[in-house]
């Protein structure tokens, strides 16, 4: 999962990104999945028409907010990135044509609390515990607003409330403001695990893939209308307006359960050491980052923050029996790299932030909520997303680990175990208990410029 | 030692699974004990032979000869790359052709250890890597999109999907992964054994 970091992305840190021939129509997609922005705030609003011509004009005023790829790509210095995105519902409440709607595919018809099962989001993960409107079939849109910091949040958000008053007809359904959690030099989440140290790279932006992430994967992995690992595009909705430089986006909010996490390292750690060594084996790096199949033994922070370095391994040849990283630590299920087939087909883009007060060190579990709320960009839901949370994340058979389940995001109800492969005989964590609780989650439609303006425009 | 019958795979049950034992699970006419819903469809449950499917479908007119010539067609690209079928997880395929009537049909019976979904997106996949054409396209009412359209493939294979009522397990949910690793065992252990002789 994604964190804000308040280092600027290497697009702005470099200056004018230069485009590469026959690249992305950049002016007219979104920003959101091409490249971050240097974010420390954010706030996601989750709307819904109950007119749809008041939808329409708030939609075709709110488009001419959104950031643009190419705006990033100019290297101009924003306080504030804009995107909106869209429900099927949504597009249904704007008036869009039953023709339209059904060239969809059908997982996001469905949105993701129909497919919750799909999903494994099961037990106290089920839809039926969500709050905020979000498994409601009324949620039709969200806006997601990065921001500098914490007062042009602010600003951006009472500046979005007195344009909602003139759009009568619009509504917010719920909201959720995200902030970066201390220390500030380096992204990470409530647990402490350094973040955002592997995203795939997309040909065309001219951003350079790290070592050992293998080549920048194809556009159309990630937009529609531009082509895939396997030729050229096919098959997105109609007419080809709204799917040209489109995404879709899952996004989830997970709660993170930061006392009974630290009370699980203290149960299977006597030392300090100890407790790092059982949170690195959940993951597959030590908190700072540093990959456990480089340096299995001992953090290394160093390695963790040198791009150059940090992201070249392999699992098959320097670890196939996971006795660095386990076989069930979850960025080997979430990205098993040489060890799945069709890897190219399977990226993901991540973008999101970090919610709620930080639980001090040494405190116990206040029972304020805190988490992440991410999203999780492709090209198509049923091929990516929901491969990775059916297969990666929820098959107990998963590298023929027989009964367990991605420690982070797998769906635990304390009947699941965790092996920790070690000679002469590995360990096995018994009853793993749930460190996260899904609290929320939706499909949306990333529409490109175009698309939003021709949506605003239906008659 | 008498078999185990089980009736619902429910997870618990799973969880105990015990390649010790041979189990048998009878299934109903729907192919689901209880429906639990996977990407395209429900998934049908792994039962102590394993996932699988029995696809069942008529061919074109005239396409016979060329439905055989494809057994060679496989047969020669697993001698030259044996492991050409591996993303798959398979244990076995059995390809029959019969008659009823004037028409001939096909019947594709695969064993193996991912799910339904997971199979026919890899299988998708690989045809295209390796540039083969796959055989289903000999088959009346295969989608002829098919290298683009993975849900139409998936379609087509649920809709010709004939499920079991019955599976049995001599050694019941034994991945193909499993008895690849036990045999290697046992091949090291001989192998020991001689070292120290």
């Amino acid at each position: 999962m994604a964190i804000y970091s308040p280092s600027l992305p290497k697009s702005l840190g470099r200056g004018l990104l230069k485009a590469e021939p026959g690249s992305l129509e950049f002016e007219d997609i979104q920003h959101f999945l091409i490249h971050r922005s240097p974010a420390l705030a954010a706030r996601y609003e989750f709307l819904t028409f109950r007119e749809p011509a008041a939808g329409r004009a708030w939609l075709g005023a709110m488009t001419e907010k959104v950031t643009t790829a190419a705006a990033v790509r100019s290297g101009q210095l924003d306080t504030r990135w804009v995107t909106v995105a869209l429900s099927w519902n949504g597009m249904r409440g704007l008036g869009l044509d039953d023709h339209s709607l059904a060239s969809f595919p059908e997982e996001f018809r469905q949105g993701m609390a129909t497919r919750a099962e799909v999903l494994g989001l099961t037990g106290r993960n089920h839809p039926e515990h969500w709050k905020s409107g979000l498994a409601s079939a009324d949620l039709h849109a969200i806006v997601i607003l990065f921001a500098r910091d914490v007062p042009e949040r602010e600003r951006c958000r009472v500046e979005h409330e007195k344009f909602l008053l003139q759009c009568q007809g619009v509504e917010v359904l719920s909201s959720l403001d995200l902030e970066a959690i201390p220390p500030f030099d380096y992204a990470h989440e409530h647990f402490g695990y350094r973040d955002r140290l592997s995203q795939p790279a997309i040909e065309g932006t001219g951003e350079e893939p790290m070592p050992g992430s293998g080549p920048a994967i194809k556009a159309g992995e990630f937009v529609l209308g531009y082509p895939d690992e396997e030729g050229p595009s096919a098959g997105g909705p109609k007419p080809e307006m709204l799917s040209r430089n489109g995404s879709y986006i899952a996004y989830l909010m997970m709660e993170e359960h930061v006392g009974a996490f630290r009370d699980f390292l203290r149960q299977h750690g006597e030392t300090h050491d100890e407790q790092e060594l059982v949170a690195a084996k959940l993951i597959g790096r030590w908190r700072s980052g540093a990959p456990l199949v480089l340096t299995p033994e001992k953090d290394d922070p160093e390695l963790a923050g040198d791009y150059q370095r940090t992201n070249d391994f392999d699992y098959g040849k320097m670890d196939p029996h996971g006795y660095g990283c386990p076989l069930g630590a979850h960025i080997r299920r979430m990205n098993p790299r040489d060890t799945a087939a069709n890897m190219n087909r399977r990226k993901m883009i991540r973008r999101g932030g970090t919610y709620g007060a930080p639980l001090p060190e040494d405190a116990p579990e206040d029972g304020r909520e805190r988490g992440i709320a991410a999203f999780v960009g492709c090209a198509s839901l049923v091929r990516q997303f929901e491969f990775a949370m059916n297969v990666w994340a929820n098959d107990p058979s998963f590298h023929e680990l027989g009964n367990e389940r991605d420690p982070i995001v797998g769906t635990q109800d304390g009947s699941f175990d965790m092996t920790i492969p070690k000679r002469p005989i590995r360990n096995k964590i018994k009853r793993l208990p749930a460190f996260t609780t899904i609290r929320g989650g939706a499909y949306f439609f990333l529409p490109g410029i175009k698309a939003l303006r021709y949506l605003a425009s239906l008659t | 030692m008498a078999a185990r019958v089980i009736e619902a795979p429910a997870t618990p049950e799973e969880k105990l699974r015990d390649w010790t034992k041979p189990a048998a699970m009878a299934i109903p006419k729907e192919g689901y004990v209880s429906v639990k819903n996977g990407r395209y469809g429900p998934i049908y449950p792994r039962t102590p032979a394993c996932h699988g499917f029995t696809i069942i479908a008529k061919i074109k007119p005239g396409r016979e000869d060329a439905i055989r010539s494809y057994g060679k067609t496989i047969e020669k690209a697993i001698t030259d790359i044996p492991d050409v079928l591996e993303t798959l997880k398979l244990h076995y395929l059995r390809w029959v052709l019969f008659d009823i009537g004037q028409d001939t049909y096909f019947m594709y019976q695969g064993i193996f250890d991912t799910d339904f979904d997971k199979y026919t997106e890899d299988a998708v996949a690989l045809f295209k890597k390796v540039g083969v054409n796959t055989v289903f396209e000999n088959l009346e009412g295969f989608p002829e999109d098919w290298k683009t359209n993975v849900p139409a493939f998936v379609k087509f294979l649920r809709e010709h999907q004939c499920p079991s009522f019955l599976e049995y397990g001599e050694y019941p949910y034994a991945t193909a992964d499993e008895i690849k690793k036990a045999l290697q065992l046992k091949a090291k252990f001989s192998e020991m054994l001689d070292l120290m002789q």
